[in-house]
């Protein structure tokens, strides 16, 4: 009993953390399942025809190749527009700087039915085709505040002697910004990156409204999921997990003996 | 930050890209969707707009759909109620005994978004089933008033705390984290007892991460149509549902805008009500 209530914080937090992943586990377990109708929702029997046979259903793999083409295109400009605004913002001072703070912060506290209904509203206004560029420029525009958000929280954290001592050692502010900021924000910005590509990736709401007829991941699982969702569904998005899992878990372990190596010397 | 801020041209050149996008294609839209919001039909051409200024879009919109929008915000905080009591414990274990392993844990908070939203939630399906556990034992102790929970409010709800809840653990977190342990050793040291010290000490310092973490659960979670979608029946539809129908389906862009400005000018009030006691430096 004692020691029930000295670790009860502990084991609520292993719970919630179970929690966490239970829909996650339904999902892989599922991408081994062969559904005996067209729903793919209680366990059948074991198969891994989906596993060895990824694009086995039309649609799924052409969807998911739109998405991250998509995923790409919006990520290397929002990264760049964002990475740009956070070195305004904690190195420049600048007039108007609540109202950028505040067009920064809107975009992740608007609903995503407002702003895809928003932005469909001009286009339809400018009559601009729907597709993967609309598609495209509201990705942009929905990630660009995360990458502030992460690459300002780098930028803030970094020790200004070491730009100082570039200074001193005289190098110019080209070569400064090269040679020691550049490399010292890059882990803030690849994070930032990941973030927008997995924001972009998984998109459905905004993406649905400015889409047209164009079918990204997301908007083709919406559309099976009235039909029946095909169980390569599942395993392609459990392979998505994994695969992002593995990256970002190597690179804090990379992090991690950084530092411990920083440490011992 | 020690490093002297210059003001120079720099500093506007790195703005203006990334702000001419946002203003474009974030703050523009907001004219253009409370212009399309004001809009009249074409006499005689059906589903055609002429710009106009018919407030009646909105009375008309409120009247008929108030019912989702009510829907919506009792959804979304009984949600982020539940979010906020699921999250607090596990954010306060990562936060004062995570150790060295806090790092680990957070990527174990944030790592299912990896996984598809929509596959997650639709998971849920599966988890809730008719036949399964969960339903089961709930039916045992005679607590659901409809004998299941797929296609009710009630899995919309659970749908929705799941979905939001790393907006809740991260800021809460991010709180704690800058609680100073001491504070809490002190308040022990002299006798309070461990309610009397979360009551006291913990829980207030807290505030700006419950604050950051309730309004960064319940802005996405009242405006979801995923999990309603999904989960529910058509008895629980929310206002995102009616908004996306109106807009896609029914091509009526006037009740749909309408919809979408209420709902966004009913979000901005609680955001600059935050505002002002916080501050927007505080927000990033």
């Amino acid at each position: 009993m004692r020691w029930l209530r000295r670790n009860l914080l502990g084991i609520i937090a292993i719970l919630v953390l179970i929690y966490l992943f239970i829909p996650i586990a339904v999902v892989a377990i599922l991408s081994f399942n062969k559904p005996s109708g067209k729903f793919n929702i209680s366990w059948t029997q074991f198969s891994t025809d989906a596993w060895t046979n990824l694009c086995g259903v039309p649609g799924v793999c052409s969807s998911f190749a739109t998405s991250i083409q998509i995923g790409i295109i919006s990520t290397v400009v929002a990264t760049a527009l964002g990475t740009m605004i956070a070195f305004a913002l904690v190195r420049y001072r600048f007039r108007g700087r609540s109202t950028t703070n505040l067009l920064i912060f809107l975009p992740m506290a608007t609903p995503e039915v407002v702003m895809g209904s928003s932005l469909l509203a001009l286009f339809l206004n400018l009559r601009f085709p729907l597709g993967q560029w609309t598609v495209i420029i509201a990705h942009i525009m929905f990630i660009i505040s995360f990458v502030v958000v992460t690459v300002k929280a780098r930028l803030q954290g970094l020790d200004p002697r070491l730009e100082e001592a570039a200074r001193d050692l005289y190098a110019d502010p080209k070569s400064t910004f090269r040679y020691v900021t550049l490399p010292l924000v890059a882990p803030g910005i690849a994070g930032a990156a990941l973030l927008g590509f997995s924001l972009s990736f998984d998109d459905f709401i905004i993406s649905y409204f400015n889409a047209g007829t164009l079918v990204t991941f997301p908007i083709f699982i919406w559309g099976a999921a009235q039909r029946g969702i095909p169980v390569q569904v599942n395993a392609l998005a459990t392979l998505v997990f994994v695969i992002a899992l593995l990256v970002v878990l190597s690179s804090q372990l990379v992090n991690y003996r950084r530092r411990k190596k920083l440490m011992s010397t | 930050m020690v490093v002297a801020k210059r003001r120079s041209r720099t500093g506007y050149l790195l703005l203006f890209p990334g702000m001419t996008w946002l203003a474009i294609f974030f703050a523009i839209p907001f004219v253009t969707l409370f212009m399309t919001s004001l809009q009249e039909p074409v006499p005689g051409k059906m589903g055609k707009y002429q710009a106009g200024f018919q407030l009646s879009n909105y009375t008309n919109a409120m009247a008929e759909y108030w019912p989702q929008f009510l829907r919506s915000f009792i959804y979304a905080g009984i949600a982020t109620l539940l979010a906020l009591v699921i999250a607090y414990p596990l954010a306060y274990f990562i936060a004062m005994k995570g150790g060295k392993w806090r790092p680990l844990l957070l990527v174990l908070v944030i790592a299912p978004s990896f996984a598809s939203f929509l596959l997650r939630t639709y998971a849920w399906r599966t988890i809730l089933a008719d036949e399964g556990p969960i339903t089961s034992f709930f039916n045992a102790l005679h607590l659901l008033p409809d004998d299941r929970i797929l296609n009710t409010g009630i899995a919309v709800v659970a749908g929705l705390t799941y979905n939001f809840l790393p907006f809740m653990i991260l800021p809460l977190y991010a709180a704690l984290e800058k609680i100073d342990p001491r504070l809490i050793e002190a308040s022990s040291d002299l006798y309070s007892s461990a309610v009397a010290t979360f009551r006291k000490i913990t829980w207030p310092l807290s505030l700006p991460g419950v604050v950051a973490g309730t309004l960064l659960t319940f802005i996405p979670a009242a405006g979801d149509y995923i999990n309603a979608e999904l989960l529910g029946s058509t008895k629980d539809r929310m206002i995102g549902n009616v908004i996306q129908t109106n807009f896609i389906e029914f091509r009526d862009y006037p009740t749909a805008s309408a919809l979408s400005f209420v709902l966004m000018a009913a979000i901005l009030v609680m955001v600059f009500t935050y505002i002002r006691r916080a501050g927007t430096e505080d927000l990033l």
